[in-house]
């Protein structure tokens, strides 16, 4: 599983006072955490509140990549100040993310080619969020035409299904699951998959738990990565416990430690 | 048209353990040998690096066996009531690589060596005979965890490969091996989840996974030796798909169990057969030390390693 750790975000407290105040420590002690705790790449998100996201984003690039060469997952909605991560970054990358639409598709998947960078295609376009899974199929095919149009490589493309608040779209969670195992099947070789995963328990009260729930039927249905806080331990725990499941990995009593110390 | 090789890319790589300290280093080997290194599945040149070959070592005791067969106390006759002289046959005459010395004569029932008997014995083998050693002990926990410190400290510096670490039993040779720079052998029973659950028990007291070899336990021709097989070769898998605890090279102590099939001691030709045959199977899964007993066997095994590696 690649483990993308989701907390150098923004609209986080105490991220959003770094940024705001340049403190580089913070930043890049929270990065090493999520390091730690097993995170293979790290999302680096200005958050909603910065006023000047073209300058805060490469900064934090570079604040990051002072003390990891770990993967740069530049989060935005805005191509520009994705752009402007790309062209601060000496670590490997991978944009967050590309809707649907031609004119974000047209702009992104061009500046992934150019920076060698993967790239994260969300099934969501102007017209709004899928409703079901067909749709979610659609749009994921529509992704992943443009790609092999412009000869982007679908290896590194990460198609996320969008995941929705259980509490909003119960009824939902099912195809979401299911549109994981179906994407993999769209082209050959198959796109990769990923989910922003503490979204799913937004809004509900035991967090945690619906997380975990949520992520080991997700990686039960193929996932290949997921955007994620490692610093909960129990999650962590669940996940390799799935992965064990699944033959991923040889059991032994300390098979926590020993995925662990991989 | 050729068709093209698949070949297959592994993350993992095999940890290369070196066993014997030249002087330079401390110890007293002519040619220390090393095991491991290799980043693919065995035989597979093309696939990857293997840059060492499998080694045979020679069975030496340090008291006369009691248990083999006629044919293995004939072709050493007299040698074996004398450990050094033993020891001088197989690497004089039989040319071999490295030796594997059983402290047999401190277990309860065969001789009750002292520790400090052991350890006097380990010197004088180590300033006579110049060969990488594999050291273990009878078997017995009580006196392997009294002996076994002994002796690890008589052949300090000289990079020694040590055994057999159990999952009950590891704490005190890895206190030992670790204090006296020597590598351990980790046996499991043929089970790959407690191999790995011992390599991580074994790393955890602060011998690093490079100074590990696991013994996976084997079974002869026809007593289980295709079940061995298939764990030695999912160990290797893990460890190449990038499993850290599990990728170790393999001791194989192949004469001891080839020699208890019914069909070597019936027949001395047919048992020299069953220990090769054994051999060169385990080489295929993977197998990098192998520890055997017959002459001929390992000369015939060591001909087969030529024949494969120097293509």
């Amino acid at each position: 599983m690649f483990i993308i750790g989701e907390l150098i975000n923004g609209m986080y407290v105490n991220i959003g006072a770094a940024i705001k105040e340049h403190n580089k420590k913070e930043i890049q002690k929270c990065a090493l955490e999520q390091i730690a705790s097993g995170a293979d790449a790290l999302d680096i998100n200005c958050g909603p509140a910065s006023k000047q996201p073209l300058e805060d984003m490469p900064w934090l690039v570079e604040t990051v990549q002072e003390v990891t060469d770990k993967i740069l997952c530049l989060d935005s909605s805005k191509p520009k100040v994705i752009a402007a991560g790309l062209a601060a970054a000496k670590n490997k990358t991978l944009i967050n993310s590309t809707t649907a639409d031609a004119e974000k598709m047209d702009l992104l998947i061009p500046l992934a080619k150019q920076y060698k960078s993967k790239l994260i295609g969300i099934t969501i376009s102007a017209k709004g969020i899928p409703q079901n899974k067909d749709q979610r199929l659609e749009l994921a095919a529509t992704i992943v035409a443009s790609c092999a149009e412009k000869e982007f490589p679908i290896e590194d493309l990460y198609l996320d299904p969008i995941v929705l608040p259980v509490n909003v779209a119960q009824a939902q969670m099912k195809d979401i699951l299911e549109s994981i195992h179906e994407f993999k099947i769209i082209s050959d070789p198959s796109p990769k998959t990923t989910l922003g995963l503490s979204n799913v328990s937004q809004g509900t009260s035991v967090r945690s738990l619906i997380n975990r729930t949520f992520l080991t039927m997700a990686v039960a249905n193929g996932l290949d990565s997921a955007i994620l806080d490692p610093l909960d331990k129990e999650l962590m725990d669940a996940l390799i416990t799935a992965e064990l499941i699944l033959n991923k990995n040889i059991y032994c009593d300390s098979y926590l430690d020993a995925y662990r110390k991989k | 048209m050729e068709t093209p090789l698949v070949l297959e890319k592994w993350p993992g790589i095999i940890s290369t353990v070196t066993i014997g300290a030249k002087k330079e280093e401390g110890g007293t080997c002519l040619n220390p040998v090393k095991i491991g290194g290799q980043n693919t599945l065995p035989l597979l040149f093309k696939e990857g690096n293997t840059p060492n070959k499998p080694v045979v070592a020679l069975e030496v005791w340090d008291i006369p066996p009691q248990d083999w067969t006629e044919e293995l106390m004939s072709v050493y006759g007299k040698a074996l009531n004398d450990p050094f002289a033993w020891a001088e046959k197989c690497v004089n005459e039989y040319k071999a690589q490295a030796l594997c010395l059983r402290l047999q004569g401190t277990h309860p029932d065969f001789g009750n060596k002292s520790p400090a008997e052991a350890a006097k014995f380990v010197s004088a083998f180590l300033s006579k005979i110049k060969v990488p050693l594999v050291i273990i002990g009878s078997g017995d926990d009580a006196q392997d965890n009294r002996v076994i410190p002994a002796c690890s400290e008589a052949a300090k510096g000289e990079r020694c490969l040590i055994g057999s670490a159990t999952q009950d039993n590891y704490k005190t040779f890895v206190a030992s091996v670790l204090a006296d720079g020597h590598s351990i052998i980790a046996e499991s029973p043929i089970d790959i989840n407690i191999a790995k659950q011992l390599n991580i028990l074994i790393s955890d007291m602060g011998l690093s996974l490079e100074r590990i070899v696991i013994n996976p336990t084997i079974g002869a021709l026809g007593y289980g030796l295709e079940y061995a097989y298939s764990i030695m070769e999912r160990a290797r898998l893990a460890a190449l798909s990038g499993d850290k605890t599990l990728a170790s090279p393999f001791i194989c102590f192949v004469g001891q169990e080839a020699w208890r099939a019914k069909e070597a001691k019936a027949d001395g030709e047919q048992g020299i057969i069953w220990e090769t045959i054994t051999a060169t199977s385990l080489i295929q899964s993977g197998a990098d030390l192998l520890v055997m007993r017959h002459p001929s066997a390992a000369q015939k095994v060591t001909q087969y390693i030529d024949n494969l590696f120097n293509k």
